[in-house]
């Protein structure tokens, strides 16, 4: 399902003219001399414009008309300055409504989208060659590519398309300075809402820079990358449910959970098959809650425990909210990073001399050097020693293989009445959240002199 | 400032002569404008500096245009040099798939009117729904159990999603912004009081996701444009412009460095960002229509496309090409939503013909086609462990497969 805009890049449609008929009834009660926005003559340059509004007032009336809040109101007024109902008299190709004195004009009906007539190329390239007479050959890039494309697909009419645009220039003369203003203004504005700004000089630079970097960027032979891809699947073939029965059973298809009350973070002896999982990589042990918990113990075994956590620091604070960053990067700069530090990690000095430095001034990215370095650390090394490690030997001993359940028509239909509302993620995040906290507060550094003046320890 | 000047000398009469130089600062300055306002392509985010230079004497567009031109030639042949194998190739190797027993084993009903997007809770059996009337539901699925319901101030709801923590929901559609409900255990409690607006776009809402916590929500606009929303303060942490039309969908990366997503729009592109900079990494354009989905690998080395041209697409990120494409003559109706089995094996395709086609991923064939729906497929995805995956659709229901 897609909803089109109206930038139908080639194929010129027509705007939904339902919608916009009940914004036409709109726009003429704006423009109500006593209840509508109120507009005064402007002065700009030589040339005095009548009748132009300003952004404020429009965005006023249309809180108090529509008993909208003013950002509803901001965004209906920028669908009315977008459909070329209402036109800026300044950046005339920023089409937003601005609510300042920023100058605004109304469109004449002649105009309005809701007329029959589709925005025609012949009249476009008509439009274009008498701007092109009246500002002796100086338009605006895009409207020089607009007109050059004119050029070459409607070269047989283009004697036609200049006679009418000289005839129409000549009658231009003829009117008034500020009618003819006004209506090099509105016809302006009509075009930028149905001819916006194509490819410009800085768009076609930009691409390049791309390319040229998708160029410096190297990539894998296919061979390779697919090769990996095969050996994906065939590493995983044994945990994807669809292709291997899990066992003891399939929650949706018998109406019994404990395969998911096998596989919870808290549960003692995890089954054989999340242990095989662990072996695959690093990142799969640590992806599985109940695997980090078991690479946790084998840390604290190790006296490493400091680079897990500080790996989980770093984590929170890249994806948590904007206004913890300075609490949170001052903590693990206490933590982790100065030199005494209860939780020292340790990494080499470049990069901590980098992280220190960019901590001055905190922002979200600031610990990615020093995570990464703590990752890899952790990937390359720590994880062999775990997997070779007798906490991980003896987890495997011990791994249950839950038998297949066996049930009975008379079974399954009792599942199915008898299922398990399970806890709330609600209830369950509170209780991690309390978990956490408690092993920080373990965690911390035992302070020797609180303890031995609150005489704990005694040595009589 | 001369661009003023320049602007009062068209309203003006006085033909100015002015220099190109004035004429491009005058275009330079209004390119920061939204997409969708100006209509003026954006492609690419790069350092300003780099791009808004000064005209050079012989730089024209006819010459950067063919330099362009040359470039796309030159990275094209580079990347046919390492394609040295196709993917079907490689696949024969490995063993064939069985038969499927694929049936719904859950219909959720509740929703009034079309439901448009679902999304699946960490703990692996509660899910978030939207639909068209409004109305956002959070169903424990396993039991069928409808938890919380809120009505949003909007119709079609195009986007929803459920927090990491299991705390809360966002959702967002034709209201331009996206919103979060923090859910309570309360049932009697009265969830749109406590929500918070969190994303402002220039128009509709198609697709919103958290990051790895509840703080952070990526969104895609039909503006044009994505964003990253810090959510307790509502500010824009990252835009991402490159898209000449709206973008529909978009995906994050599952990889441990969980830096990067993928976003797919109507002007048939597949763009990869990186987070942190803004910057577009790779663009993928070999659909023949608009990209209604994009789901990462379970690597996250590659994605896959659904598009109205009836076709999914396997992108390999690593080669950067495409490497496999899903249709059959006999599909005609385009994809609306896709997703990987855990594996990667399979690939779950939810079409507008009102089927779900499954895919076997290495050798390109089809392995089974799922009825049931009564009206077009509008959402997939699988469960958090692999174990089912749900469908949602504009018959009302969601259905869960296993």
């Amino acid at each position: 399902m897609t909803i089109r805009t109206l930038r139908d890049y080639g194929q010129h449609y027509r705007p939904r003219m339902a919608c916009l008929k009940n914004v036409e009834v709109f726009v003429v009660e704006m423009q109500d001399p006593k209840s509508g926005v109120k507009g005064a003559d402007q002065k700009l340059n030589v040339t005095i414009i009548p009748h132009v509004i300003n952004g404020q007032d429009i965005l006023a009336w249309i809180v108090t008309k529509m008993k909208v809040t003013t950002e509803e109101a901001q965004a209906f007024g920028t669908m009315l300055v977008a459909y070329g109902y209402i036109y800026p008299l300044q950046n005339h190709r920023k089409l937003v409504l601005v609510p300042d004195s920023t100058l605004y004009r109304f469109q004449t009906p002649y105009f309005w989208p809701v007329q029959k007539w589709p925005a025609e190329d012949i009249d476009y390239a008509i439009y274009l060659a008498r701007r092109n007479i009246r500002k002796k050959g100086m338009l605006e890039p895009y409207e020089q590519q607009h007109y050059d494309n004119l050029h070459k697909w409607m070269n047989p009419k283009w004697d036609f398309i200049v006679m009418q645009a000289t005839e129409q220039y000549k009658a231009n003369k003829e009117r008034k300075k500020p009618d003819r203003v006004v209506l090099d203004c509105q016809e302006r504005a009509y075009w930028i809402v149905h001819r916006p700004p194509v490819l410009t000089f800085d768009v076609v630079r930009r691409t390049n820079i791309f390319l040229t970097q998708a160029l410096m960027r190297s990539a894998v032979k296919s061979s390779v990358s697919l090769t990996a891809f095969v050996k994906f699947v065939t590493t995983h073939h044994n945990h994807d449910p669809f292709l291997t029965t899990p066992v003891p059973s399939n929650p949706w298809i018998t109406d019994s959970d404990e395969f998911w009350q096998l596989n919870s973070r808290s549960v003692d002896i995890p089954t054989k098959l999340s242990v095989e999982r662990w072996v695959l990589s690093f990142w799969e042990l640590i992806s599985d809650p109940r695997g980090r918990v078991d690479f946790k113990l084998f840390l604290k075994k190790e006296h490493s425990a400091e680079n897990m956590a500080f790996y989980e620091a770093a984590e929170e604070m890249r994806w948590g909210a904007a206004s913890a960053i300075p609490e949170k990067s001052q903590f693990i700069f206490n933590t982790f990073l100065k030199p005494g530090a209860p939780r020292w990690i340790n990494i080499d000095g470049r990069t901590m001399g980098l992280t220190v430095k960019g901590l001055v001034v905190p922002h979200r990215y600031v610990l990615d050097a020093a995570q990464t370095h703590i990752f890899l650390l952790m990937k390359k090394d720590t994880f062999y020693r775990y997997l070779k490690s007798p906490v991980h030997k003896d987890m495997q001993k011990r791994a249950l293989v839950p038998a297949p359940h066996v049930f009975t028509d008379a079974q399954l239909e009792a599942n199915v009445r008898n299922r398990n509302p399970g806890i709330s993620p609600i209830l369950q995040w509170q209780q991690e959240e309390e978990e956490k906290a408690a092993a920080a507060v373990a965690a911390r550094p035992i302070d020797v002199k609180a303890m031995v003046a609150t005489n704990k320890l005694d040595r009589k | 400032t001369c661009e003023y000047n320049y602007v009062l000398s068209c309203i003006s009469c006085e033909p100015r002569v002015l220099s190109l130089q004035n004429i491009l600062s005058l275009i330079l300055f209004l390119l920061p404008a939204s997409a969708l306002t100006t209509g003026i392509y954006m492609i690419f985010s790069t350092k300003p500096e780099m791009a808004t230079q000064e005209v050079q004497p012989n730089e024209t567009l006819t010459n950067l245009k063919a330099e362009s031109d040359t470039l796309k030639t030159k990275l094209e042949d580079e990347r046919a040099k390492l394609h040295d194998v196709e993917l079907h190739q490689v696949a024969e190797k490995v063993d064939g798939l069985g038969q499927f027993i694929m049936k719904t084993r859950r219909t959720l009903k509740g929703h009034g009117n079309k439901v448009l997007c679902m999304d699946w809770c960490k703990d692996k059996r509660r899910i978030v729904s939207s639909s068209q009337d409004g109305k956002v539901i959070v169903w424990d699925a396993f039991t069928t159990n409808k938890e919380h319901a809120v009505t949003m101030p909007c119709t079609w709801v195009m986007a929803c999603a459920y927090a990491p923590s299991g705390c809360a929901v966002a959702c967002g559609g034709l209201d331009n912004k996206c919103s979060v409900y923090p859910l309570s255990l309360d049932k009697n409690e009265n969830l749109a009081a406590k929500k918070k607006s969190v994303a402002m776009h220039t128009n509709y809402l198609s697709a919103c996701s958290f990051t790895n916590s509840d703080m952070q929500i990526l969104t895609s606009s039909g503006d044009g444009t994505c964003a990253l929303w810090d959510v307790e303060s509502g500010q824009l942490l990252q835009s991402f412009h490159g898209h000449a039309a709206d973008v529909l969908c978009l995906d994050l990366a599952p990889s441990e460095t969980g830096n990067t997503f993928v976003s797919g729009g109507c002007d048939k592109k597949a763009n990869v960002w990186d987070m942190r900079s803004g910057q577009c990494i790779q663009s993928f354009e070999t659909h023949e229509s608009d990209i209604n989905s994009v789901r990462y690998y379970p690597s996250g080395d590659a994605f896959a496309s659904g598009s109205d041209d009836a076709t999914c697409r396997l992108y390999d990120l690593r080669a950067d090409r495409e490497v496999a494409i899903y249709s059959k003559e006999s599909i005609i109706f385009g994809a609306s939503s896709v997703d990987f089995s855990l594996s990667g094996r399979l690939l779950f395709g939810g079409y507008n013909d009102y089927t779900i086609n499954v895919w076997d991923v290495l050798k390109g064939t089809r392995v089974s086609i799922l009825f049931g729906h009564e009206n077009r497929v509008s959402t997939l995805r699988l469960s958090p462990d692999g174990t089912a995956f749900c469908s949602g659709s504009w018959d009302h229901t969601l259905r869960i497969w296993a």
